[in-house]
């Protein structure tokens, strides 16, 4: 049981909540750099290798394209249907492999990016497809490259749903970062565990809570803000 | 400029061109009409292979494009300038952004892109629009974007499918009336497709009708207009149908050129003793030229109206006979 008269309970808390908000925020926006990195090509390469798409023939071959595309599909499928505790659980050797370890933050960002990049390379996907094929055509009938239109067509275009959601990707990041805190993790989550569970102290359970509250609320502000100064359309439509 | 060589296409089991052939004379401007199904949507496409045909070759300024590979394709287009109903902006930039667009695909430093796009948008009549967003433009605007961003990697030839068909009347007249001016003052050979007749009326020197994937009729509009039995023409001057009290003849006379200036009916009467009425008319401004064409029923007896048909045609006139026994 936890004494809050204890004259260094309070000093104690503010340390192991800074500490906790600390590994939290490194697992998450390194988890979330790599899952940017590796997801937005996964979803790219996702709408490029359907049918008529940008890559539909992959390197000059319809058939590789089918291949990806499946290979992709099957992939992400699977990555978002297992459960976080246990893909968790499944990719210690890999985390290990890795990273050398598979306790502590840094270990931690393994099966955080994982669970991540197939949810984030679906939104990329859903946001790609929202964009006019119109938009495609015309690139084509100015002579535009693939990698331009990629570049300078798709992803400007779908840059306000890309980033909402990131925005979504984000939280269910921190959600997840909290789970990892219960296999030695660290972070908020492994605070909530020790003193909340473990120690019955509600003070650190609220704190955990406002703390995390505060985190996702303002990352969603940030998506939100800068997703519509990119979305023109929506703005004007909304200013008249 | 643009030859069209028994181009076919097929979607699925859907013939959407039939062993279709088409000449573009360099400098001119070329309309195709036909009803939406027709496949002339298609059949801008494959100008510049956006949809490749399954046979028949594409030629465009000397350079045969279905026999290009991906990347020569690319630079071939990059001479090809288009423009599309939907106009097919990026919302996400400027309308000067847009237009810069197409100079940053054939690799235009930056400096050199902000003036020639400057430049462009001040032909389109977009200046004071440079910093503007798509959303915040008009349809006509937008389609002035269109036409700037399709004319800035200066191509010789220009596609246009249904470029004025979401717009009113209107701007309509004046998005045209700026396809004229740019065919003029850059020499540029413009291709159209349209299922508006006022539009190859407006602005085009010759036309062609497709129908279920086939071109049923094509030609300059001022050979069209004066060729017997020209669905284009009847199309250009539509009389409608003949009233059922009409008993006597009735022929349509179709005026071109001088004919136009003289006073054919009057004469007529005159010379014939005939109380002719007039069934309808209508004059137009054809590739620049007044032509007009008038329906006069002739009264009395049939053998008569032989002599005064024989008299019009010698005339110059073209002259059809839609009902009576006349040759």
């Amino acid at each position: 049981m936890i004494d809050t008269t204890d004259p260094k309970f309070w000093s104690d808390l503010w340390e192991v909540l800074l500490l906790g908000t600390g590994q939290t925020l490194y697992m998450v926006s390194v988890a979330l750099l790599v899952t940017i990195v590796v997801g937005l090509p996964l979803g790219i390469l996702l709408v490029g290798t359907e049918r008529g798409g940008l890559f539909e023939r992959l390197f000059g071959s319809r058939r590789l394209g089918i291949v990806v595309n499946r290979v992709l599909d099957f992939i992400v499928n699977l990555g978002r249907s297992i459960p976080f505790i246990i893909l968790m659980i499944a990719v210690i050797p890999f985390t290990r492999l890795i990273i050398g370890t598979f306790i502590g933050s840094t270990a931690a960002i393994v099966p955080l990016s994982l669970v991540a990049i197939p949810f984030f390379a679906r939104m990329v996907e859903i946001a790609l497809k929202e964009v006019d094929s119109g938009l495609t055509e015309a690139a084509n009938s100015l002579g535009a490259s693939r990698w331009q239109i990629v570049r300078k067509v798709l992803v400007p275009e779908a840059l306000p749903s890309i980033l909402l959601g990131l925005s979504t990707t984000v939280t269910s990041i921190i959600n997840f970062s909290a789970m990892v805190g219960t296999v030695a993790g660290g972070g908020l989550g492994d605070v909530a565990f020790r003193y909340g569970y473990q120690r019955y102290s509600t003070i650190h359970i609220v704190a955990v809570i406002i703390i995390i509250f505060i985190i996702v609320q303002s990352l969603a502000a940030i998506a939100t803000f800068f997703a519509r100064r990119f979305a023109r359309k929506s703005i004007d439509t909304l200013a008249r | 400029m643009i030859s069209i060589s028994h181009v076919s296409k097929s979607f699925g089991a859907t013939r959407a061109l039939d062993d279709v052939s088409l000449e573009v004379a360099r400098g001119e401007i070329f309309g195709v009409i036909g009803q939406s199904g027709a496949g002339k949507s298609t059949l801008i496409r494959t100008v510049n292979l956006l949809e490749r045909p399954d046979s028949g070759t594409i030629t465009v300024d000397d350079t045969e494009l279905t026999r290009l590979g991906a990347h020569d394709l690319r630079i071939a287009r990059q001479r090809i300038g288009m423009i599309f109903q939907h106009f097919n902006l990026l919302a996400s930039r400027t309308v000067q952004a847009n237009v810069e667009f197409a100079l940053e695909v054939i690799g235009v430093e930056a400096r050199e892109r902000k003036t020639r796009a400057a430049d462009i948008l001040d032909l389109v009549g977009l200046t004071a629009k440079a910093s503007s967003y798509p959303s915040q433009l008009s349809g006509g605007q937008k389609q002035r974007v269109g036409i700037a961003r399709s004319l800035a990697a200066r191509p010789s030839v220009l596609l246009s499918d249904e470029a004025t068909s979401a717009l009113d009347p209107e701007t309509t007249r004046s998005i045209l009336e700026l396809l004229r001016t740019i065919n003029q003052e850059l020499g540029l050979t413009v291709l159209l497709i349209t299922h508006e007749m006022d539009v190859i009326k407006a602005i085009c020197d010759s036309a062609a009708l497709i129908e279920a994937g086939s071109i049923a009729e094509q030609g300059k509009l001022v050979e069209l207009i004066s060729r017997p039995g020209s669905r284009l023409a009847h199309e250009l001057f539509p009389l409608g149908e003949v009233p059922a009290s009409a008993t006597g003849t009735v022929i349509d006379i179709t005026f071109s050129g001088g004919a136009a200036d003289r006073p054919v009916i009057a004469q007529l009467a005159r010379d014939h003793q005939l109380d002719v009425s007039i069934l309808g008319a209508t004059i137009e401004t054809i590739a620049g030229n007044q032509a007009g064409r008038t329906r006069l029923e002739l009264p009395g007896s049939p053998a008569a109206h032989t002599k005064v048909v024989a008299d019009l045609r010698a005339q110059g006139l073209l002259v059809e006979v839609v009902r009576g026994d006349v040759a």
